[in-house]
């Protein structure tokens, strides 16, 4: 017994120490990144190095400061942590660095589908998968009578039912605040109905078709059964609106499955009835009604070949293989070596397994999704059809491709 | 003074000027004149997490000997104030050859985001303005007759919506009148209507921030229009009271033409800010409803790609309506000062 002891204390202690002592620099790091849990875990990885400065900037507001912080010479900071449509505006700006050699030297903890390869070269290295899948109420679903929906059109079912059971008046949620997150709700739409975003090959906008009115439609068709206020919701108002009770349907980001219930004063109903699936299908058709994404971190190349180095070095230590304790595990669905998918990776899991579209990186995508955010809100207040709204987006977006040089 | 004594007085304020106000609208024009370069697109193979795929990217070595030959950018000329996201001529013009009537017109004019974002901004700074001046005088008449001990009390109440910043200050409103908010739940209650929800509808938002607006910018007026009521004129005001003058008739006549150089400071002040409104809009996430030049620069740096001359455009587009909006009252002071003179 005390040789059990002894063997398990000291095989703690040597892979703790194997953990926390592996990692040493020399040089400046300064990392920055959006705000989530995740991302709160890697960070904290890198700052575990020692012999050199390891700073982080984590904020939601990170895309308008990275490129500007990026741009100088020595840049500002030295790795920014992206997802695969924000990857696009560093490389359009050309203030990231190909990694070949780095991975080759000190990225043996990498596996090969971490590494996002543009043209042949390493441009950055994923650590997490997210997507947007259902999350609802098993406890009301059941009470209602209904069977956990696969499409939209059964969400729409289900909704009507606990409306008319007098269960809830609002029962549907989802980010639609005007803005970024009502754009990414219709690219959801728009490839659940097997939309292309542009003409082959071309930066021509093609999304006034019948595919774009449908998934429109769908949009305006779950908004009736939304708290009237949602086109201020993003993805906190509406986890909040979870958490409170108010909403029994609702398609969510991945990232915030693990903590989707996990807040003061949340209810024992909502946290019993709380269940995940995957992602749902629209108009009769198969691939989902949902964009696959990863986040990942870049380095800069306005830096010195030190920095770079320290800073991949740190940035490696945040994601490895032996930091994925209980603490960080349930926080994302990593992409990290030897990683178990818990409960609450469920949806996303699903979400890769049903072949979502992996959300667009074209240069030219940012410019869309930002038109899409603020010439779709006339339609949602039901002031104007689904054509005009459309048309508008593609006007939107062409003088905006003009611009920058990506159409003449 | 000398012209020497002169130039050396003036030449550290004519510098500080030159460089802080001059040449960053010189920099925000000529940008605003030009646009990035053609992108040269090449198709590649890209993997990552989720497979391979053919993608367009940027070819970064054409493009940066492109950039290096003209590090400006492509001169447009005006071509970007005419574009659709700014004063949309084309678009204009078609709009008046194909609709029936002025109705019409308009309904498609307000289609365009310039256009609508003017109809809000006018309306705000139209409204607001006014109304704040007619509330901040009336908050000084009232102050100025309360007793001495009480004064400095209310007077520190009474500035608080201008010492909270205007961000918190419309985030704060917005969480009261979301429909799970007080005042959303009360009037709610009030109407016996439980899908009324100040934030869905347009008008209602327009309304709250305009209201909001007031709040915030009252403060302001009130504060100067009560220093200018303790240089009042007190014989003045005696003679007037002996003569029988009411009180509506003394501040008709007496206490309003002795502020009226603060009324025209304070508008002149309240056009350029509300004009350039933008907080409230953030604060009550109300980008669906209500738009303003100020909102557009930041909705064209905040995007995933930066426009750039987009924003520089809508920053000269600003500085054009300031100017416009104060050339009135500007030449109405030009004036006073010259009869004066």
């Amino acid at each position: 017994m005390f040789l059990k002891k002894v063997i398990a204390a000291s095989v703690l202690a040597v892979s703790a120490g194997g953990a926390h002592a592996a990692c040493e620099i020399s040089g400046r790091v300064n990392i920055i990144g959006n705000e989530f849990p995740a991302i709160h875990a890697v960070a904290d990885g890198a700052k575990e190095c020692s012999g050199g400065e390891v700073k982080a900037n984590l904020t939601a507001d990170h895309q308008k400061i990275n490129v500007a912080g990026m741009t100088g010479n020595p840049a500002e900071y030295t790795s920014a942590i992206i997802a695969n449509s924000s990857i696009v505006a560093l490389m359009n700006e050309d203030v990231i660095r190909p990694l070949d050699d780095l991975v080759a030297k000190h990225g043996q903890s990498l596996s090969p589908n971490q590494l996002i390869v543009v043209d042949g070269k390493v441009m950055a290295v994923a650590f997490m998968a997210n997507a947007q899948h259902l999350v609802y109420r098993k406890d009301i679903l059941e009470q209602a009578g209904v069977e956990t929906p696969t499409t939209y059109e059964e969400m729409l079912e289900a909704a009507k039912k606990i409306r008319e059971a007098g269960l809830m008046e609002n029962p549907i949620g989802g980010p639609y605040k005007a803005g970024w997150n009502l754009a990414q709700e219709f690219n959801n739409m728009f490839l659940g109905h097997g939309g292309e975003f542009f003409k082959e090959g071309t930066a021509e906008v093609s999304i006034n078709n019948e595919k774009g009115v449908a998934a429109l439609n769908m949009m305006k068709a779950l908004s009736e059964y939304m708290n009237p206020d949602f086109l201020t919701h993003d993805s906190n108002a509406t986890n909040a609106e979870f958490r409170a009770g108010n909403v029994a349907l609702m398609h969510m980001w991945g990232s915030r499955a693990a903590t989707m219930t996990e807040a003061e004063g949340v209810t024992d109903d909502v946290k019993n009835g709380f269940a995940i699936a995957g992602p749902l299908t629209v108009g009769g058709g198969t691939t989902p009604a949902s964009t696959l994404w990863w986040d990942g971190w870049t380095v800069s190349k306005n830096i010195t070949d030190e920095d770079a180095e320290a800073t991949f070095v740190a940035m490696t230590h945040g994601i490895a293989p032996e930091r994925l304790n209980d603490e960080m595990r349930p926080l994302a669905v990593w992409l990290i070596d030897g990683y178990e998918p818990t409960e609450a990776a469920q949806g996303v899991y699903d979400a890769i397994q049903s072949e979502t579209t992996p959300y667009p990186m074209l240069p030219y995508m940012g410019l869309l999704h930002t038109a899409l955010g603020t010439e779709l809100s006339d339609f949602m207040q039901g002031k104007e059809s689904a054509e005009q709204a459309l048309a508008d987006v593609e006007a939107a977006y062409t003088a905006a491709a003009k611009e920058k040089g990506f159409l003449q | 003074m000398k012209h020497r004594t002169f130039f050396w007085f003036i030449l550290p304020t004519a510098a500080a000027m030159l460089l802080f106000i001059a040449l960053p609208i010189v920099s925000v024009v000529t940008q605003s004149l030009h646009t990035p370069h053609d992108a040269v697109l090449t198709v590649t193979k890209n993997c990552g997490p989720f497979g391979c795929k053919d993608t367009t990217v940027i070819d970064q070595e054409a493009t940066a000997a492109l950039r290096t030959a003209e590090p400006l950018g492509k001169f447009v000329g005006l071509d970007i104030y005419f574009d659709r996201g700014h004063l949309a001529v084309a678009e204009v013009a078609q709009a008046w050859r194909t609709s029936d009537g002025l109705g019409a017109f308009f309904s498609q004019l307000s289609n365009l985001p310039f256009y609508r974002a003017m109809a809000f901004t006018l309306t705000f700074t139209f409204t607001v303005t006014p109304l704040m001046l007619i509330l901040g005088f009336m908050i000084a008449v009232a102050v100025n007759t309360l007793h001495r001990h009480l004064k400095g009390l209310v007077i520190f109440f009474s500035l608080l919506p201008m010492i909270v910043s205007p961000l918190i200050g419309s985030l704060v409103l917005f969480w009261m009148i979301d429909s799970r908010g007080v005042i959303g739940a009360a009037l709610q209650w009030l109407f016996s209507d439980p899908n009324l929800s100040l934030k869905a509808s347009t008008g209602l938002t327009w309304v709250m921030l305009i209201v909001y607006g007031v709040w915030h910018a009252a403060p302001f007026s009130f504060v100067v229009f009560y220093a200018g009521l303790q240089t009042l004129p007190q014989d003045q005001l005696e003679s007037a009271q002996i003569d029988g003058a009411t009180r509506w008739q003394r501040t008709r006549y007496v206490i309003i033409p002795h502020l009226m150089p603060l009324v025209t400071f304070v508008a002149l002040i309240q056009l350029m800010d509300n004009f350039r409104v933008f907080e409230p809009i953030l604060g009550f996430n109300s980008e669906a409803h209500a738009t303003s030049l100020s909102w557009f620069i930041y909705n064209d740096l905040g995007g995933e790609t930066r426009l750039l001359s987009s924003a520089a455009t809508s920053s000269v587009l600003t500085i054009l309506g300031v100017a416009i909006l104060l050339a009135p009252v500007l030449v109405r002071t030009w004036r006073d000062f010259n009869a004066k003179v």
